[in-house]
């Protein structure tokens, strides 16, 4: 045998090996009588607020419940740094040698991407409590992932859907130039069918828009679709209402909301989002979680925390359900996808690609009583709403 | 139409005088003291997080600017003492591979102190909301403000340079430095006003953009490239210089940006034009400087030889 046959022996045979631990599907980590979860979310650089507001989220169930499921819990925090490669690496040793039962995580989608595999191949559950990529919505649905969040292209539908309803004739689209962007403009689109007034991609982290806030001032719009995540949205939302150009609806998804209110506070009032929740949600669940919330950390929550809050519920229901015994995998998927909990969303069900069968709203930035900024519901637009990628899902 | 080139001509002056802002100290470091700065941005950023600080601290925008100067002023003769002063005789290798050392330290440091998170400077009463330009346009007076308080301090700067005696100095030093200091010229003594006075500059520049735009650690390095391409074509040294090129630069850039894919879309189907816009307007500038630098390789006033 020659040296490279000999290696490419040894390599399937480990393949082999490998697919065979997978196919016994119960990790090590399964065996010893404590619930072990780690979280990856992003924590520092710009987007850090999200991630801190999944963290807080997700520890004010735990702390409430104390032991999920009725097991003696144990949660580490890992920061991704907004860095697939390094996420990755956090997954692994996650996995391997935390041996955690659960990983919860994370928020952008290109790490969910990165971290997907080395999770959910060691039969390890994935819980994201934010990103919603398309592919593992569709044809790469996996029983070993689930999403408490929504699928990436829903809030931008949401916001089609309601210029549509509005009749709006020409919009002016705009979204940062990059993956995610071209996907938000063309989510917009899948529901919304009038012209647009033009369509406009700015640098990814442009902080001046003078220029397209020029262009929407000289065109006159029906209305504005911006996707601006983060710091870009505040300084969207701050100059919006500085050029006067208010009376100019402002549709957005991902732009108005509790973590970046903070910082706009009134420019941001009057303007419109999509999104699956919003703190003043007419329910129990809600109203007990948006004021603990509140209480703990002094800042309203947002989608980010209400999502990782689910997350850890979701745990808790189904590993009570399960009487705490994690080694039969198949039992424990079951119960994850019974969603047996109260989210403070209200109706909430998996669908058959793991992801959330939920109610979307457009939502309004608002002044509270109490002087704080939040989002509020407005109207429902789309009642138990299924993503469009399910119908690609067979699992298994 | 009509309407937005007038909406982006104004842009490109508020954008224009906020670059001659940092290109002004920038080129009469690199001109008079030979020293090429790329901690030059890091000034600018300075400047934004000290107003959001003080303006936090009093309460009030007008003291947060007040204070923002002598802060600056602080932040200027630190630096010279400290590091640039032992640049002088080194090679623009050494003061590049040492000032972008001082870029990184400075944004660590800042995210050590202020956080992570970008922070907001709320706008002055006074100067919030928009005035009615025509018909249904609108402009912010914010940035009207901006527009005359840089043009202000651009007259200012020319009145200082062309009229008085540390003026003449610095000019005579951007000309030719050795024959300053042969005349019995505190050299040492010029070179910390100079670099002061550009610390000065971008730090107001600074704190003028802090309530349009979040304060953030990257923002620095942002504006640097654009202002190199200013102190390149307004030619090294000259204020004058600087003051044309910022304008040239600001206003191609914010017009081009958009009337770029216009223009493009009477030769070409409007998602290939949309597409080419996108990737040309980026790069005008830097064309504009290209081919500005064949016909007069020293910038529109460069003189030194």
């Amino acid at each position: 045998m020659t040296m490279k046959t000999n290696l490419l022996a040894t390599t399937t045979l480990s393949i082999c090996l490998a697919t065979a631990a997978a196919a016994q599907d119960v990790p090590a980590s399964a065996e010893d009588d404590v619930l072990k979860i780690g979280l990856i979310l992003t924590l520092s650089g710009p987007a850090a607020s999200l991630g801190e507001q999944a963290r807080n989220g997700f520890m004010l169930a735990a702390d409430r419940i104390g032991e999920l499921g009725g097991v003696e819990t144990e949660i580490v925090v890992i920061d991704d740094e907004q860095r697939p490669d390094k996420a990755a690496d956090d997954a692994r040793e996650l996995v391997q040698r935390e041996n955690v039962d659960f990983v919860v995580g994370p928020i952008f989608s290109n790490i969910a991407v990165a971290i997907h595999q080395p999770v959910t191949e060691s039969g390890t559950i994935l819980i994201s409590p934010n990103a919603g990529p398309s592919d593992f919505a569709g044809a790469q649905c996996n029983p070993n992932f689930f999403a408490t969040s929504y699928q990436n292209d829903q809030n931008h539908e949401v916001m089609g859907a309601y210029a549509q309803k509005q009749g709006f004739q020409n919009v002016f689209l705009m979204a940062p130039n990059y993956q995610a962007g071209k996907d938000s403009l063309a989510g917009f689109k899948n529901s919304y069918t009038g012209g647009t007034a033009g369509e406009v991609f700015t640098e990814l982290g442009q902080l001046d828009f003078s220029s397209e806030l020029a262009q929407i001032a000289a065109f006159q719009p029906d209305a504005l679709f911006a996707f601006m995540p983060g710091g870009m949205g505040v300084n969207l939302v701050k100059q919006y209402d500085q050029a006067g150009l208010s009376s100019i609806p402002f549709l957005s998804a991902f732009t108005v909301d509790e973590t970046t209110l903070p910082a706009t506070q009134d420019a941001a009032l009057g303007l419109l989002g999509g999104a699956n929740w919003a703190p003043d949600l007419d329910n129990a669940a809600n109203e007990e979680f948006v004021s603990e919330y509140i209480e703990e950390y002094g800042h309203v929550p947002g989608t980010y925390a209400m999502q990782a809050y689910d997350a850890a519920q979701l745990i808790d229901s189904a590993v009570e359900k399960v009487g705490g015994d994690l080694t039969d995998r198949d039992a424990l998927r079951a119960a994850l996808k019974e969603a047996d909990f109260d989210s403070p969303r209200g109706d909430f069900s998996f669908g058959v690609n793991n992801f959330p069968v939920q109610d979307f709203y457009l939502v309004e930035a608002v002044k509270r009583d109490d002087g704080l900024y939040a989002t509020s519901v407005r109207e429902k637009i789309f009642d138990d709403y299924v993503d469009t990628y399910a119908e690609n899902c067979t699992m298994e | 139409m009509m309407n937005l080139l007038v909406l982006q001509l104004l842009n490109g002056l508020q954008l224009g005088v906020l670059l001659f802002l940092i290109a002004a100290g920038l080129t009469l470091v690199f001109g008079i003291m030979d020293v090429v700065n790329l901690a030059h941005g890091v000034l600018y950023m300075v400047g934004a997080y000290f107003i959001a600080t003080f303006a936090a601290m009093t309460g009030s925008f007008w003291w947060g600017l007040l204070l923002t100067v002598p802060a600056a002023i602080a932040v200027g003769l630190i630096l010279e003492l400290v590091v640039i002063r032992r640049l002088y005789d080194r090679s623009h290798l050494d003061q590049v591979l040492a000032t972008f050392g001082l870029v990184m330290i400075a944004n660590e440091a800042v995210k050590i102190v202020w956080g992570t998170s970008p922070l907001a400077v709320p706008m002055p009463e006074l100067l919030s909301g928009s005035v009615p330009l025509m018909g249904p346009l609108q402009y912010p007076v914010y940035r009207i403000a901006i527009i005359a308080s840089g043009l202000a301090m651009a007259g200012g700067l020319y009145l200082v340079i062309n009229h008085t005696r540390i003026g003449m100095l610095l000019r005579a030093g951007a000309t030719n430095r050795a024959m300053v200091s042969a005349l019995g010229i505190d050299i040492g003594k010029l070179f910390a006003i100079v670099f002061t006075l550009g610390a000065v500059l971008a730090c107001i520049a600074g704190a003028l953009v802090a309530p349009i735009l979040s304060v953030d650690t990257g923002m620095g390095e942002s504006v640097l490239i654009l202002t190199f391409v200013v102190v390149v074509i307004g030619g090294i040294g000259s204020i004058r210089g600087a003051f044309l090129g910022a304008i040239l630069v600001a206003v191609v850039d914010t017009l081009g940006g958009v009337f770029g894919p216009i223009l493009l879309r009477s030769v070409l189907d409007p998602s290939a034009a949309g597409q080419a816009g996108r990737m040309l307007a980026p790069m005008l500038i830097y064309i504009l400087m290209a081919a500005l630098l064949c016909v007069k390789p020293d910038g529109l006033f460069g003189g030194r030889g």
